[in-house]
């Protein structure tokens, strides 16, 4: 079958040999892709940062399909079934999957302890091929799968595995009380999401920060929200400070991760170096931006390991730290009503359809910042007659 | 600028529809059960069987019950990967390991391309063609660059032999 093929860093391939997945366990289901995403975290696999990403391995855990073949335990599911499959890989029975910890599950990666499964996210994440291939094994079929309701469009339910969800979720981890001065820091589609739901949890003043105009001037349409370049900024945390009477913002969002810009110092440590898990600059802003006893919600990927942060300043300054990875089956339910309420539409972000077979090309354009594009998807052959 | 609670947010659609800290998905915290503090007892899954090497973090027994089987270890890569699950995740020394296994993964990628009679179309793979149809400016200073390199290192070896 056609699939997506890591061979090293800024590096990949669609490739038409790669063997077709099959059930190897009676939980699984075959599921075959309509609609797969490139996710900005994706990227830090496709810069060769995420330990233990296999040459050979695909990508891909934002997706959505119909259902080809079932094991002898799937009851939920049958074959015909048209599927929006969430990232995390859960059990469902395990203690954190009863605490509807989704993204902790402990049956889901033998790698790492830290975080659960997720499809095509390097052997650190259980060592699942993803969705960004013709066909996907999809474990747990019976747990994280979701028949899409029938008149949602496709292009809001591929947004439903993750983009949305952990938007919706940092939002959410944030505690914010109406009238809240929210800042989340980042303008990617995550970033996008975060700043759009803040407004549901009742905020009264929403602030993006990035520095790439085309994504800010995206951000301030879709999400009516304030949106500032730190390019132009000097100093992004004096300028959040001024702008909320010199307290500091109620509540924070760090939705960039370990691949930031914007500090010379984490840049070269974290990203030319790798002395540390990724540049945690966006984290540093909002520690150090976020008012004392304020919130700091985190949802940007980082590398397990240790990481430059102003600890410091989390003590003194009385910070809550709340992140996780999203557990985007407890969130479904309600982002589906957001959705079919027409309060969010989240499929607007979508800027590209990129045929699967010119998957190098799309992680490039994405990867680069080409295009002005914000969310590229991948269309398999099969998906487009 | 002062936020002003008193605003009137009409216009934003959906505005404080999940304000009620008691009517969200989980805040403030998440579902707690009887289970708690009770270890690792829950009713497992079935074991999926295990066909190909599968490394697993040495801060769990065994495996999981299910995980991914492609790319299992192999080579050199695969060695230095065994040699790096004898150390927790808390060790710097595992992830190092790792990533330097991945580097050495990225070689024996190539090697295999041209053993199995596939040369790597390195251009493509880099996304080359999108490069050229976007940021033709940028892929062309890039080059004009190399070749300004190669010449002045050209220049400074002739120097050198003079
Ligand atoms: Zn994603
Ligand atoms: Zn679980």
């Amino acid at each position: 079958m056609l699939a997506m093929n890591y061979r090293g860093p800024y590096r990949v391939r669609a490739d038409r040999n790669k063997p077709m997945p099959r059930i190897e366990h009676s939980g699984d289901a075959i599921v075959r892709v309509t609609r797969s995403c490139i996710c900005g975290s994706d990227l830090h696999l496709y810069h060769g940062l995420v330990p233990d990403t296999r040459v050979g391995t695909t990508f891909g855990h934002e997706f959505i399909g119909v259902v080809e073949e079932i094991g002898e335990a799937v009851q939920n599911l049958k074959v015909g079934d048209n599927v929006l499959v969430p990232f995390n890989i859960a059990c469902g029975k395990c203690v954190f999957c009863e605490q509807q910890l989704y993204g902790n599950c402990h049956e889901s990666n033998p790698e790492a302890t830290a975080v659960g499964g997720i499809f095509g996210y390097s052997h650190t994440a259980g060592g699942f091929d993803g969705g960004q291939a013709e066909y996907v094994r999809v474990p747990y079929a019976d747990v994280g799968p979701m028949i899409i309701p029938e008149d949602m469009d496709h292009d809001n339910a591929v947004l439903l595995t993750d983009v949305f969800p952990t938007g919706y979720q940092a939002a959410e981890m944030g505690g914010i009380k109406p009238g809240d001065t929210v800042v989340v820091f980042g303008a990617g589609p995550v970033g996008i999401m975060a700043a759009k739901s803040a407004w549901l949890f009742g905020a009264g003043r929403v602030i993006v920060i990035d520095h790439l105009e085309y994504r800010l001037e995206f951000v301030k349409n879709y999400a009516q929200c304030e949106a500032y370049n730190f390019r132009s900024l000097e100093d992004p945390v004096l300028f959040i400070k001024k702008t909320t009477d010199w307290l500091g913002a109620d509540v924070c969002i760090d939705a960039v991760g370990c691949e930031a810009a914007g500090d010379a110092m984490q840049t070269i440590t974290g990203r030319k170096l790798m002395l540390q898990a990724g540049s945690a600059t966006a984290l540093h802003w909002a520690i150090n931006s976020v008012k004392k006893g304020g919130i700091v919600s985190i949802v940007g990927v980082y590398g397990p390991t240790g990481n430059l942060i102003p600890i410091g300043n989390v003590v003194n300054k009385g910070i809550t730290i709340r992140a996780n990875q999203a557990s985007v089956k407890r969130l479904l339910p309600r982002l589906i009503e957001h959705i079919q309420s027409g309060r969010i539409d989240p499929k607007q972000i979508i800027t590209h359809r990129i045929p699967l077979e010119e998957v190098s090309d799309a992680y490039h354009i994405f990867s680069a910042k080409l295009d002005n594009c914000i969310k590229p998807i991948l269309i398999p052959p099969s998906a487009r007659k | 600028m002062m936020k002003n609670t008193e605003q009137d947010y009409s216009h934003i659609k959906g505005w404080g529809f999940d304000a009620d800290p008691l009517d969200v998905p989980s805040y403030p915290m998440k579902k707690r059960t009887e289970n708690d503090n009770k270890g690792m007892i829950w009713e497992r899954p079935p074991q999926q069987p295990e066909l190909v090497e599968v490394l697993h973090s040495n801060e769990r027994p065994g495996l999981t019950a299910v995980f991914g089987t492609p790319n299992p270890p192999a080579g050199l890569s695969g060695k230095i990967r065994r040699f790096a699950f004898r150390y927790s995740e808390s060790m710097i020394r595992h992830w190092l390991l790792l990533l330097l296994a991945d580097r050495v993964n990225v070689m024996e990628g190539v090697h295999q391309d041209i053993r199995s009679g596939h040369i790597p179309d390195f251009f493509g793979e880099l996304g080359g063609k999108a490069e050229l149809k976007y940021n033709k400016a940028g892929l062309i200073r890039k080059v004009a660059l190399g070749v300004l390199v190669g010449v002045v290192a050209v220049a400074c070896l002739r120097r050198k032999n003079e």
